[in-house]
């Protein structure tokens, strides 16, 4: 995939396949450590012991539309390219952790990308779905949860809604690039 | 650092111009189904999604629905959108990008013409 959001896009919609009723999704940026973790975690009900123990196998899959799975296969593959890896920890009943880490200055690190439209994408498809996102760079911190806004009032069903929310994660992840001294996403965000 | 809130959507909102309507809990009549599977988002299923975004904000229809579901196992012909009329049969659009979906919106979804040009099947 391009972009890492596109990796997150990916693992989420399987979360929701799945059946989940919440999904966390955390990026975590280390400048200092040079490393980037990315982490998707859902309620739904975990994988089987089979495709558990062995996530990346592409020919285990619950899909029934063709026998090969490749979700796990590309991240985890994009992951190791940069001396990374991916990690999945899942029980039956009791959700899936997807995490993934990369060395961040990685010249095969796809950048992060489009974070903003990906969320905006899984609110607005998925509004029965609460949807938690963290971003850390370093000491930085951006949140955002799907359910406060809704209870807050917001009707995430709503095209124009979801825009504006999309509109602030891009500026509040803006703010934080700024602040951090550079414009990593920036040149990904431009329309394709 | 900050946490998006209801405040800072208000705060969006009133420095762009356009306020959305109220919205009216009518019936559905319209659904598309944009395809995001990994085969869907590798191919540009997201830039799609994106697209009908902007023309949904733009139509202001209540009675349009947008939703994401898995690959449906034509991988080959990703990224593809099916729109599902009331009372008619559901149209599978395939090889979608921005530009194409505009059209299928703005032709098929708002006009009722189905783009046959852009059709994979009628389901």
């Amino acid at each position: 995939m391009r972009e890492l959001s596109l990796h997150i896009l990916d693992v989420v919609e399987n979360g929701i396949t799945a059946g989940a009723g919440r999904i966390e999704i955390r990026v975590e940026e280390s400048l200092a450590a040079d490393r980037l973790k990315l982490t998707v975690r859902d309620d739904g009900p975990g994988m089987p012991p089979e495709k558990a123990s062995n996530p990346e196998d592409p020919f285990i899959t619950s899909r029934t539309t063709r026998r090969v799975g490749l979700g796990l296969s590309l991240l985890a593959a994009a992951a190791r390219r940069c001396e990374g890896d991916l990690t999945v920890a899942a029980e039956p009943g009791r959700g899936t952790e997807v995490a993934a880490v990369f060395r961040h200055s990685h010249i095969d690190r796809a950048p992060l990308g489009d974070v903003a439209a990906t969320l905006a994408m899984l609110i607005i498809g998925n509004p029965h779905i609460d949807f938690a996102y963290s971003h850390t760079v370093d000491g930085d911190e951006f949140s955002l949860d799907t359910r406060e806004l809704s209870e807050g009032g917001a009707d995430l069903s709503d095209p124009g809604t979801v825009r504006l929310v999309e509109q602030g994660i891009r500026e509040a992840l803006a703010t934080m690039n700024r602040n951090s001294g550079r414009e990593e996403t920036s040149h990904a965000q431009a329309d394709h | 650092m900050p946490k998006l809130t209801i405040d800072d959507l208000k705060r969006i909102k009133e420095e762009t111009t356009k306020a959305t309507a109220l919205r009216h809990d009518g019936e559905v009549r319209i659904k598309i189904t944009v395809h995001m599977g990994t085969c869907g988002i590798a191919a540009g299923a997201r830039e799609v999604m994106k697209s009908l975004m902007a023309e949904m904000a733009e139509a202001d229809r209540q009675d349009i629905r947008v939703v994401t579901s898995g690959c449906m196992g034509m991988c080959s012909s990703e990224p593809n959108i099916t729109v599902e009329v009331i009372d008619s049969e559901p149209i599978v659009y395939q090889h979608m990008d921005a530009n194409r979906t505009r059209q299928v919106f703005r032709r098929h979804v708002l006009q009722g013409e189905v783009q046959t040009d852009f059709a994979l099947a009628k389901l």
